[in-house]
């Protein structure tokens, strides 16, 4: 798995009991952004003489296909060498180190006998606020992390572990449909 | 179930990507679908960030994960990469539970 955000949710749901079905459907709710991404890449990766791209290509962009690619390769004009070259030395780059780190982390934790003498288990919350940080730009996105927070809080001790994250996504299901309405 | 959860989900998400790439972009570009996804993010990690600092099973609890809570938002504040704040924060609850101020 190379989605960051997709990545620390699945192991966060599953350590703190939750279901493997709800920690895969979390992680595939966060990566469903990355769809989206793909389709916006499209012209940016574009070959410039209209050649079709080879398909072990479209099969390794998929796999680098994630927030800090995307924003390298949207910087340069479409069909451009450039946008290309951007977009896959981030991708690449950060796919060799993040899993480096990945690495790291699994033989590390190995050795630890208690993560939380470390304060491990606050090193989790603080990785998926500095994932949400830059996605708060306006009121209305902190008025939802604000409701999400608070609607999955209060549904810890009536549901299962990993079900509360679930419920957020309706959150933003409703969320979607009111600011529609206004609009 | 851990091993079969971590394929399911990386097979599913890297399929999600691929689909991006090969689906007709028609299937894929209506107006709610796009603002779907730029809010599913930000509901689910706020939840994450709710339920990781304050659950422990399927009960609440405050201790010292909210004060590196706290620091990591003060480091975000001030800028800090996503590795400080990540390291901000573990390093404030060692200390707190290393001192026994919090558990």
């Amino acid at each position: 798995m190379f989605t960051g955000a997709s990545q620390f949710a699945l192991v966060g749901v599953l350590g703190a009991g939750g279901g493997a079905l709800a920690a895969v459907l979390t992680a595939l709710l966060l990566g469903a952004r990355n769809s989206l991404y793909a389709v916006s890449l499209r012209p940016f990766l574009r070959d410039p003489h209209g050649r079709s791209t080879p398909w072990w290509r479209v099969l390794g962009r998929a796999q680098i296909t994630i927030d800090e690619s995307t924003a390298m390769a949207i910087r340069y004009p479409e069909g451009t060498r450039q946008a290309r070259h951007a977009f896959w030395t981030t991708g690449v780059a950060i796919f060799v180190l993040w899993n480096l780190g990945t690495l790291v982390g699994a033989l590390g934790a190995a050795a630890l006998d208690d993560p939380r003498t470390l304060g491990l288990d606050a090193a989790v919350p603080a990785g998926f606020i500095a994932l949400l940080w830059p996605r708060l730009r306006d009121r209305s996105a902190v008025a939802l992390a604000l409701v999400s927070a608070a609607v999955a809080l209060a549904l810890v001790p009536v549901l299962r572990p990993g079900l509360p994250v679930l419920a957020a996504a309706l959150v933003a299901v409703a969320a979607e449909r009111l600011t529609r309405r206004r609009t | 179930m851990i091993w079969p959860a971590v394929i399911a989900g990386s097979i599913g998400c890297y399929l999600l990507k691929l689909a991006g790439y090969v689906i007709p972009e028609r299937f894929l570009e209506g107006e709610r679908l796009r603002r779907l996804t730029a809010l599913l993010p930000i509901a689910l990690l706020a939840a994450l960030v709710a339920v990781q600092t304050f659950s422990v099973g399927t009960t609440l609890q405050i201790d010292a994960r909210l004060a590196g809570l706290a620091a990591a938002i003060i480091a975000l504040l001030l800028r800090a990469p996503f590795l400080v704040v990540v390291l901000v924060a573990a390093i404030t609850a060692a200390v707190l539970r290393a001192t026994g101020l919090a558990g």
